[in-house]
């Protein structure tokens, strides 16, 4: 036996760098399971250890990543692992990055959101920590595999935290819808890339975007008789279709938004603050993987063949360019009318993943810049407003009515105020962070010089004023309306003192956001100059092809 | 011939997977389970995934499947289907197929000492076998792998806790 371990040791399956690279994952897996054997021994009274160690996870993970970064992964080198299924670079460290801070508010809203609630389990937070591994995974995978399973151990863990609370009908019909609704994207997904393994031969990112250029190429045999066309750039598209409507699922775009609205009301208020940005985040950043490491031919018009009256065919971004301006529309619109606040919400969150697919459609330096910068503004400010939904949740009121608004300015001003920062930014006025992100993502687009896209800015820019109304109608509520019931909220000193921490980093990326910038920066030149591939080495090739996505119509 | 094969198990594994759906007893719908397992295993084999597809009948169509029987003939009690009682005819089935599957055992015994195996090297190599989908699966694919068994550590906690009783 022995004797066999040393023979394989020559052999190297996995380095002790390797496992560095995947260091802040595996902490937070420990600390999962160290949650799960917790909760069975702790007396019911003390339940909320569970919450503490689980927070401390994150932060310990939040170290690990901190002392990987510098030393192993920086600019000029992205380290590769475990045979090419992941790619540890900066794109993949500040996506994981955004996801630790996510989980960490997250699981402070918890605390007092499950104590409200009656229902401090401790699986509630290792469910929050896999789903974090999952996500985390995500972003660094660069093979469909990985990026499969680590989809789905994301997935999997949030419908399950959707339906959690049992005794709620609404939760379970919230679980039920989306875990249906996610089962069949996710099947949708796989089959698109089924479809691209077969046309390409391999299912490593990097070695489908080497042989798509392959793929692409028409073949037409000209015999005596008859002319065959070999044209494979039908399937490829179809298999691209598939799997963008597998992500345009997980990031709630129209048409696929349909399970949002009703599974972000019925899930606990903390999930919802949880799934809407950090399944989102994970989930923009598996799309950016896969559509720009690994379709960034199909990016631009696919060129025909005019000898032999074989068709240009539309790339992605026209694709993308049309999903996000129905989904930006639809969103605003839908958002109007609510009263709830979590469906409210929803709907604004369809809209936001609108906004950011505009990043990726813009294809820029600017827009890449743009995406990254904005998740992480939208990781801060939406889970700002969502704490501040749940700190409004007292005995007898969910706190989720916009009526519970009313008058709150009397009952708790600096709770108010904080609100106010945060609906500010999600509508993009000028003094928060939102804005900026939004001039990011909407610069970019204008930067191309694309008239289509330059339109598509203005649209945007005009859904953007509609979406003032329905936050602005928040503030009304809470600074004009009486109160309708007085009873008094019940505070909880650390979820104060987070949200404090959000809005005044929310207000501190709008009055100076140098050092997000940077960090989206560095993110956004991961992904769009260094094609890290086995053709990439010699030809630094930036993947934008600028002002290149050619009108829809042509 | 590979096609047909491929067109006849691709329309069972369809089939019974339509019939599981559209039966109103729950014991049917777990032999339709099993028709599509088999099925689903028959077009491993073609796919030269010999291990694979012997795993799918032993671990699916075989532990499992009899798992859910023991469960649904636990939950229902006999009197709950009595539509079974009505197809008496089904039983002169029973002597033709059981006539079929003498023939084809007997087949098999005479024509197994005519079949000659390949040498031991290169069947250690062929694609499919244990020996290449354990190197591959603690190698290549080893982080798959582990992120796999998060992920079934993931479905059996969430199918606990929405599952368990409340204890209050």
């Amino acid at each position: 036996m022995l004797a066999l371990l040393q023979q394989t040791s020559d052999f190297q399956i996995i380095s002790r760098e390797t496992v560095q690279l995947i260091m802040p994952e595996v902490i937070l897996t420990v600390f999962g399971c160290a949650a799960l054997v917790l909760d069975v021994m702790l007396p019911r009274a003390l339940k909320k250890v569970v919450a503490w160690v689980s927070l401390s996870g994150v932060g310990l993970s939040l170290v690990s990543l901190g002392i990987l970064y510098p030393n192993l992964v920086n600019n000029q080198s992205a380290r590769v692992g475990f045979f090419e299924m992941i790619l540890v670079d900066d794109y993949a460290v500040v996506f994981k990055l955004m996801f630790l801070i996510g989980a960490a508010i997250s699981i402070i809203l918890s605390i007092k959101y499950l104590d409200e609630e009656g229902e401090q389990h401790g699986e509630y937070y290792s469910l929050i920590l896999f789903s974090v591994v999952g996500m985390m995974f995500m972003a660094s995978a660069v093979d469909l595999l990985s990026l499969f399973i680590s989809l789905e151990l994301m997935a999997i863990s949030v419908y399950i935290l959707v339906g959690y609370l049992k005794r709620d009908r609404k939760s379970n019909e919230a679980a039920m819808k989306y875990f249906l609704l996610g089962a069949f994207s996710s099947g949708v997904l796989l089959y698109g890339m089924s479809m691209v393994y077969g046309l390409t031969g391999s299912t490593n990112l990097a070695k489908i975007a080497a042989a798509i250029p392959n793929v692409l190429k028409i073949d037409v045999v000209k015999t005596m008789t008859e002319r065959s066309v070999m044209d494979m750039r039908y399937l490829l598209l179809l298999s691209m279709v598939f799997m963008a409507a597998g992500m345009f699922f997980k990031i709630a775009a129209v048409p696929f938004h349909m399970w949002a609205p009703d599974a972000y009301e019925g899930a606990p208020t903390s999930i919802t603050a949880f799934m809407s940005v950090g399944v989102k985040a994970a989930s923009f950043a598996m799309f950016g993987r896969l559509f720009l490491y690994g379709l960034p031919d199909l990016r631009a018009t696919i060129a025909g063949n005019a000898a032999d009256s074989v068709p240009s065919l539309p790339g992605w971004a026209v694709l993308l360019g049309v999903i996000s301006a129905i989904t930006i529309v639809w969103g605003n619109l839908g958002a109007l009318t609510q009263n709830n606040l979590k469906r409210l919400l929803a709907y604004s969150s369809i809209s936001h993943a609108g906004y950011t697919l505009l990043g990726l459609i813009a294809g820029n330096q600017t827009g890449y810049i743009g995406v990254v910068l904005y998740l992480f503004i939208y990781t801060i400010m939406n889970l700002g407003i969502f704490g501040c939904i749940i700190a409004l949740k007292r005995r007898g009121i969910s706190g989720d009515n916009i009526n519970d608004l009313n008058g709150l300015i009397k009952k708790a001003p600096w709770l108010t105020v904080m609100m106010t920062i945060f609906l500010l930014s999600l509508g993009g006025i000028p003094p928060t962070a939102g804005f900026i992100g939004k001039f990011y993502l909407f610069g970019g687009l204008i930067e191309t010089g694309n008239p289509w896209l330059a339109r598509l800015a203005i649209l945007a820019v005009v859904m953007t004023v509609v979406s003032l109304y329905y936050y602005l109608r928040f503030v009304k509520h809470m600074y004009i309306e009486e109160e309708t019931e007085t009873t008094p909220l019940a505070p909880s000193r650390v979820l104060n003192w987070t949200l404090s921490v959000a809005a005044v980093v929310i207000v501190l990326i709008g009055v100076y956001p140098k050092w997000f910038i940077d960090i989206s920066q560095r993110a956004a030149r991961s992904q769009a100059l260094k094609t890290y591939s086995y053709k990439a080495e010699e030809a630094e090739q930036p993947l934008e092809l600028p002002g290149s996505m050619g009108a829809p119509s042509r | 011939m590979e096609k047909a094969v491929f067109i006849i198990f691709a329309i069972v594994a369809v089939g019974s997977a339509l019939n599981l759906i559209a039966q109103r007893n729950p014991l049917y719908s777990a032999l339709s389970l099993i028709g599509t397992l088999a099925s689903l295993s028959a077009l491993y084999v073609t796919l030269h995934a010999q291990f694979i597809a012997a795993m799918q009948i032993i671990v699916y169509a075989g532990a499992i499947m009899v798992l859910f029987v023991f469960v649904i003939m636990l939950l229902n009690t006999p009197e709950d289907h009595p539509e079974i009682e009505k197809q008496q005819w089904l039983r002169y089935l029973a002597i033709p197929f059981a006539a079929v599957l003498i023939g084809e055992a007997l087949y098999v015994f005479r024509e197994i000492r005519n079949i000659t195996l390949p040498a031991q090297g290169e069947a250690e190599h062929a694609i499919g076998t244990t020996w290449s989908i354990g190197t591959n699966l603690f190698t290549q694919y080893l982080l798959p792998f582990e992120a796999t068994s998060v992920l079934i550590l993931m479905a059996i906690i969430g199918a606990i806790v929405l599952a368990r009783r409340e204890e209050s």
